[in-house]
């Protein structure tokens, strides 16, 4: 059906007039797409060409050193990154992979509705605020700062990425394919695990990893749960830096060898959150070609 | 495919096939309800950041009141804690962040789904949909070192020049400040919002444009009355997406925003925001009361984003509904 007509085509005006508005309306649109793109474009260029005179071999092994002396490096963060964010996967992965399965497959009625519409609701929720409730339910009780508070943080913030990306895995697999192993007699659980999971497999993984390059990025969450440090922290349940913190914190800073390993960190964050993107796009490309 | 793993030639061999069916069912069930749990698991996270923030919160709303919402006055040290400035600061910023993001954001979703060759709007969709990944640090560093310097040196002083005449372009250039942080929230929010409404776009029947054509419209009358006014509710989807965002975002904009607590006229000034304040204040609050309004603030924050959500969703319902109904 089309639109409503408000109002007639041609009325007054000429075709001619209707041509040349039309043509300057979709330069208009150009305009606002070469925009997009070139503004965009530039914060990322801009980024590598601050953040690549920042990289060298020290910056990836060396701890930050107190302002004043040369050099240094994030080692520290990026082990803490990696650390918070492996931790982070492994509590909402394992959960948000059965509740998108349990959505795509299984669920019908309030349960499956509640699920969907508070996932829904939680992507919305502003991170920071997440971090609140970290704070508040595991590094008050503990009384420190922890890596283990930064990881259930981030984790929330991942679960309903990983729920809702791993149902429309499952809901892709064409419903003859388990259909044919219930068929040769296959029980029910069977067909889901050993049938439509590893067919939706690609898809998962690919959520999976949209999810952790979502979550390797924020700063807010881990204000007040990680917290950041000078050192190694190898014990996971004692105040950890992270990249983004160490960004945040190295460019409010007034010292410029500081702010240099600021944007060498925004540059290694960029790189390291593209790779993810760019493999999981790759690999749900594969799974459609198949 | 796993077909190798369903071993058909095995089943008689091991055991008889009625004790195998009763087995097969049980562990049915169990599976199935190991899934259950996992979902039942979800909600109970949602239910527990509820629950928990509300708690949290209740000490402040209890010493401090309703009446720190039209209080403006932000003292901690001498017990002072108006958050007025702070909600005028997330809702300008985010405000302008939309009024500037929208536009350009919708028109970009046009040229990339409906006019630019497909070789072309392939590749910088792609492009647009990995900036989206990009972290909110990133635009921060970039808003401090790059934009507000910009902002100080050309485009304040241009709009105080030309539009100086209202008291929204009046007084010093700060460079850090309301205007710079809507317009860094403006570039973050942008992404989103053409990615979205480029899906959007893609969806629409092509029914729709062809009616359109064949009653000899131009290409942009296609556009703004085939395309756009079917599209519109998952449009306002997005830009409400969009605006929750923009309402969130804490470090990005504790960065360039300037962090005073005051409400002036002037968008050049310096200001505050929701997300900023617990931001930049939470590790440094000293005081049970100065740490429980924070608590009280990020639990505004959640509500704020929860009503957004909501009203998202409300409204794309009705506006779908309304739609149908046109239809029918």
């Amino acid at each position: 059906m089309l639109a409503r007509m408000k109002r007639p085509l041609s009325g007054v005006r000429t075709l001619r007039s209707r041509q040349s508005w039309s043509t300057f309306m979709i330069a208009v649109a150009w305009l606002c797409a070469g925009l997009a793109a070139a503004l965009l474009a530039l914060i990322v260029l801009y980024a590598i060409r601050r953040g690549a005179a920042a990289l060298n071999l020290q910056f990836f092994t060396h701890l930050p050193l107190p302002v004043g002396i040369a050099g240094g490096g994030v080692a520290n963060a990026l082990i803490g990154s990696v650390e918070i964010v492996l931790m982070a996967s492994l509590f909402a992965m394992p959960v948000g992979i059965f509740a998108g399965i349990y959505l795509g497959l299984l669920g019908r009625g309030k349960l499956a509705y509640s699920v969907r519409f508070l996932s829904d609701v939680l992507t919305g929720v502003p991170s920071i605020a997440i971090g609140v409730f970290a704070y508040t339910i595991i590094v008050v009780p503990t009384r420190h700062f922890s890596a283990i508070s930064a990881a259930v943080a981030l984790a929330i913030i991942m679960l309903p990425i990983v729920v809702r990306t791993t149902e429309e895995a499952v809901r892709l697999v064409p419903a003859a394919i388990p259909e044919g192993a219930l068929a040769l007699g296959i029980p029910t659980y069977k067909a889901i695990l050993l049938v439509t999971v590893p067919v939706a497999r690609a898809g998962i993984v690919t959520g999976a990893l949209l999810s952790v390059a979502r979550v390797a990025g924020e700063s807010a969450p881990l204000l007040f749960t990680a917290f950041g440090s000078s050192f190694w922290s190898p014990n996971p349940n004692t105040p950890t830096s992270a990249l983004p913190l160490l960004i945040f914190q190295y460019a409010n800073s007034p010292y410029r060898d500081w702010q240099q390993l600021a944007w060498g960190g925004a540059l290694s964050l960029i790189v390291l959150i593209f790779a993810i993107n760019i493999t999981a796009r790759l690999m749900f490309r594969r799974m459609a070609v198949r | 495919m796993a077909t190798e793993s369903i071993e058909i030639a095995s089943l008689p061999r091991t055991t008889t096939t009625a004790v195998r069916l009763r087995g097969a069912q049980l562990a049915d069930r169990l599976v199935v309800g190991f899934f259950g749990l996992a979902a039942w698991l979800v909600l109970l996270v949602v239910a527990a950041l509820f629950v928990t923030l509300a708690i949290a919160a209740w000490p402040a709303i209890k010493t401090v009141g309703w009446p720190a919402l039209h209080s403006a006055l932000w003292d901690p040290n001498n017990g002072k804690f108006g958050v007025l400035s702070f909600v005028f600061g997330t809702l300008v910023t985010s405000g302008i962040a939309l009024l500037l993001a929208g536009p350009v954001g919708i028109g970009a979703a046009l040229v990339l789904a409906e006019v630019a060759p497909k070789r072309l709007a392939g590749p910088v969709a792609m492009l647009i949909e990995l900036l989206a990944a990009v972290p909110s640090v990133v635009f921060g560093i970039w808003g401090l070192f790059v934009l507000a310097p910009v902002m100080r040196g050309a485009i304040e002083p241009a709009l105080a020049r030309t539009l100086g005449f209202l008291p929204l372009f009046q007084g010093y250039f700060f460079g850090v400040g309301i205007l710079t942080a809507g317009v860094l929230l403006a570039i973050m929010i942008l992404p989103t919002i053409a990615a979205i409404t480029r899906d959007i776009f893609e969806a629409v029947p092509a029914h729709q444009r062809e009616g359109m054509l064949a009653l000899g419209a131009t290409k942009w009358e296609v556009l703004a009355r085939a395309v756009i006014p079917y599209a519109r509710s998952g449009i306002i989807g997005a830009l409400v997406l969009a605006l929750g965002r923009a309402l969130g975002e804490a470090i990005a904009v504790a960065m360039v925003i300037g962090n005073k607590p005051a409400i002036s006229a002037s968008l050049f000034s310096p200001g505050y925001s929701l997300a900023s304040v617990v931001a930049n204040e939470f590790t440094e609050a000293t005081g049970q009361q100065y740490l429980a309004v924070l608590v009280g603030i990020g639990s505004l924050l959640f509500v704020l984003s929860m009503l957004v959500n909501v009203a998202a969703r409300l409204l794309v319902w009705s506006v779908g509904r309304s739609q149908s109904a046109a239809r029918a």
